[in-house]
């Protein structure tokens, strides 16, 4: 089997628009990477079918010989059902963290977020027990917080 | 066609587990407006699954030890196969009664907290959904419905993360959604591309053909496969998203994922690695993914300060002993693994629904606002302390019989990187135990702190009431998922025969090949390459 090049390529530009989307920061341009790049393996499933027939059905002449492979069809079909659920999942998820924040940007875990504030205040962590040291200055920059 | 004949009756059971969750979540959605009719629905459902799936390992671990069948009549070439072996069987009894055991509590939980017809109408189809997902994936015979099975349970998994659409919730869920939504997608590219190398999905032909494909190009498909597998388990380089997404979840939520949303990863693995890529060409790189897993997770778990953020590194940080297991390739490890899978599931959700409970009584799971709760409230203190000694492998209890297993294999196989991992192995099961007795001290035994950080103790806390008296109703499932963890101990001499039996065939691989390609539906008998 040799694949089709314009699909693969189709496919490949596709993939990579999708990932470099979904490296951004803003929830509602992650969903277009996540349909771009659903699309694109889309496509890969039709260059795995091979080479283009007619519509798999037995009827007015067609023979397995001359027809197009269903299985790929099938799973396609079942993807791009599976993709528009998720997408619309994501959809809601973007609008109701714009309800809530005002913006549908992506945040850092919370950790991050911690340890950025505590590497700011040269803090060690809290679960950091030290016991040894009696006059711990921990306690001053915990209430200076 | 007739099903009934011969001995192979038992294989009408295989649609069960995944048909009358669905049934019974289009059931519980149609009467949304009836808590209590979705009550007795769920819990009749799950139910029935729970002794399917018990009359099911027992007739395959008695009887033929495959049964396959496939589904809609299709020939089994062309048709979808359910697949029930030992593996898949005894994963589903250990995640149908967490599943039972965590809706019991669930259940309590929102009669004591007076939810009723409150929004929580869909988490009933939404669990039984996802309790669906889970068993078909456990079940399919199929590349791509196993696919179809990850999408069914993180579909479930997505509402159920994000219920009630709090900030916290929203945010912890976009995160998870996003990786969640990219391994699906590596995973179907690696479907497309298996598809073009062999021309078919079914992982019994599978099996075969793969072995006609160019090593490359299997190299290729086999490491795609891992990736998209590994991030559902999260092993280490890939597991980033878990312990930032759990702990804002709902305590029986973050209950249910924990024990079995990484497992059905840790299974899809043993199917990749045993069925459709025997050899251990991934060996190697799986023996040092698992050894940074397992000290990598760890060491976040000490240093954390919440009980829910904890548990959920340490979660990260044993999906590292199965990993383990499964890269020696040997028939002690993959039985060592699959025992503490089994171990594994009923453990961890043990310890997120105390943590629940816990989190219930005093209002907080921040190690810094909780104190002397052995005092206050003991039986919580037994509950918590039991499965912990357990995860921490403390002998006689299960986790110490698992870990021994999969250290024992390490020593069997005998290479410089087994030792290593054997040292890991260690090393991180006396981490496991000073992280959990931090938590027994700091939470259970000493007096609480002075100052507590009221900000980031806010972030976390789901319960919806506080300081009430702990209701039997949530009491009694996890007390008897604590027993059912102590009862991992009692029966281990066979739990393990089992196991035993079950890496004899995943490295066999014959008797599920040849039940999935000549038992099928009406097909006669196939020829399998040998």
């Amino acid at each position: 089997m040799s694949p089709n090049l314009t699909l693969v390529v189709i496919s490949g530009v596709l993939v990579a628009c999708g990932v470099s989307l979904l490296l951004e920061r803003t929830l509602t341009r992650v969903i277009v990477g996540v349909v771009l790049l659903g699309n694109g393996i889309n496509i890969l499933f039709l260059v795995a079918s091979g080479r283009p027939g007619r519509a798999p059905i037995l009827s007015g002449g067609t023979t397995a010989e001359t027809m197009s492979d269903p299985l790929p069809q099938a799973m396609v079909l079942t993807a791009i059902v599976i993709t528009l659920g998720m997408v619309a999942f994501v959809l809601a998820l973007a609008y109701r963290s714009w309800q809530i924040d005002g913006h549908d940007e992506v945040q850092d875990d919370v950790e991050d977020r911690r340890i950025v504030r505590r590497a700011e205040l040269d803090e060690t962590s809290a679960s950091y027990d030290d016991d040894t040291h009696e006059t711990s200055d921990e306690e001053g920059e915990g209430i200076s917080r | 066609m007739n099903l009934f004949d011969g001995n192979d009756w038992p294989r009408v059971l295989l649609p069960l587990p995944v048909v009358l969750p669905l049934f019974a979540a289009g059931l519980t959605l149609a009467l949304a407006r009836r808590p209590r009719a979705q009550r007795t629905i769920s819990v009749t459902a799950l139910s029935i699954v729970v002794a399917a799936t018990i009359a099911m390992l027992v007739l395959t671990d008695r009887g033929n030890g495959t049964y396959s069948i496939a589904v809609g009549g299709w020939p089994s070439r062309l048709g979808i196969p359910l697949v029930a072996d030992r593996l898949s069987t005894l994963m589903l009894v250990v995640s149908s009664v967490v599943t039972l055991a965590v809706l019991l509590y669930s259940l309590a939980q929102g009669v004591a907290d007076g939810e009723e017809g409150t929004p929580v109408s869909i988490y009933h189809p939404t669990y039984l959904v996802l309790s669906a997902g889970v068993s078909n994936a456990f079940l399919s015979g199929d590349l791509f419905n196993l696919y179809v099975g990850f999408e069914i349970l993180l579909a479930a998994s997505y509402i159920l993360l994000t219920l009630g659409g709090t900030k916290a919730r929203v945010r912890a869920g976009t995160t998870y959604v996003v990786v969640s939504l990219l391994s699906s997608m590596v995973f179907l590219t690696a479907i497309a591309l298996v598809y073009m190398a062999t021309g078919t999905v079914n992982m019994a032909e599978l099996s075969v053909r793969l072995r006609e494909v160019d090593p490359d190009v299997q190299l290729v498909l086999h490491l795609l496969l891992l990736v998209g597998f590994g991030i559902k388990a999260a092993v280490f380089p890939l597991s980033a998203w878990l312990p930032d997404s759990y702990p804002t979840a709902p305590a029986p939520v973050t209950a249910v994922f924990a024990g079995l949303l990484t497992k059905v990863g840790v299974y899809a693995i043993i199917r990749t690695e045993t069925l459709l890529f025997p050899g251990g060409q991934a060996g190697d790189l799986l023996l040092w993914v698992a050894l940074a897993t397992m000290v990598v997770g760890i060491l976040g778990a000490v240093a954390q300060n919440d009980v829910k953020r904890l548990l959920s590194f340490t979660l990260v940080s044993h999906i590292g002993y199965m990993v383990f297991g499964i890269a020696l390739g040997t028939a002690a490890g993959l039985s060592g693994a699959v025992f503490y899978v089994a171990h594994h599931i009923t453990v961890q959700t043990t310890l997120f629904l105390v943590t629940g409970l816990v989190e219930r009584y005093a209002g907080s799971t921040s190690l810094d606002a909780l104190g002397s709760l052995a005092k206050r409230t003991p039986v919580l203190a037994v509950l918590f302390f039991v499965p912990a000694m357990n995860l921490a492998g403390i002998p006689p209890f299960s986790g110490f019989l698992g870990k021994l297993g999969l250290l024992q294999a390490g020593v069997d196989v005998g290479t410089w990187p087994a030792y290593v991992l054997v040292a890991g192995g260690v090393v991180t099961s006396l981490l496991t135990l000073y992280a959990i007795a931090k938590v027994w001290n700091r939470a259970f035994w000493q007096e609480p702190q002075e100052h507590t950080d009221r900000d980031e103790v806010a972030g976390l806390a789901t319960a919806t009431q506080i300081g009430v008296r702990t209701p039997l109703g949530m009491l009694a499932p996890t007390a008897a998922l604590v027993v059912v963890g102590v009862g991992i101990t009692v029966i281990a001499g066979p739990l393990f025969g089992i196991s035993d039996r079950a890496a004899q065939d995943l490295l066999d691989r014959s008797p599920y090949v040849d039940t999935v390609l000549q038992g099928g539906a009406s097909g006669g008998a196939t020829e399998v390459p040998r």
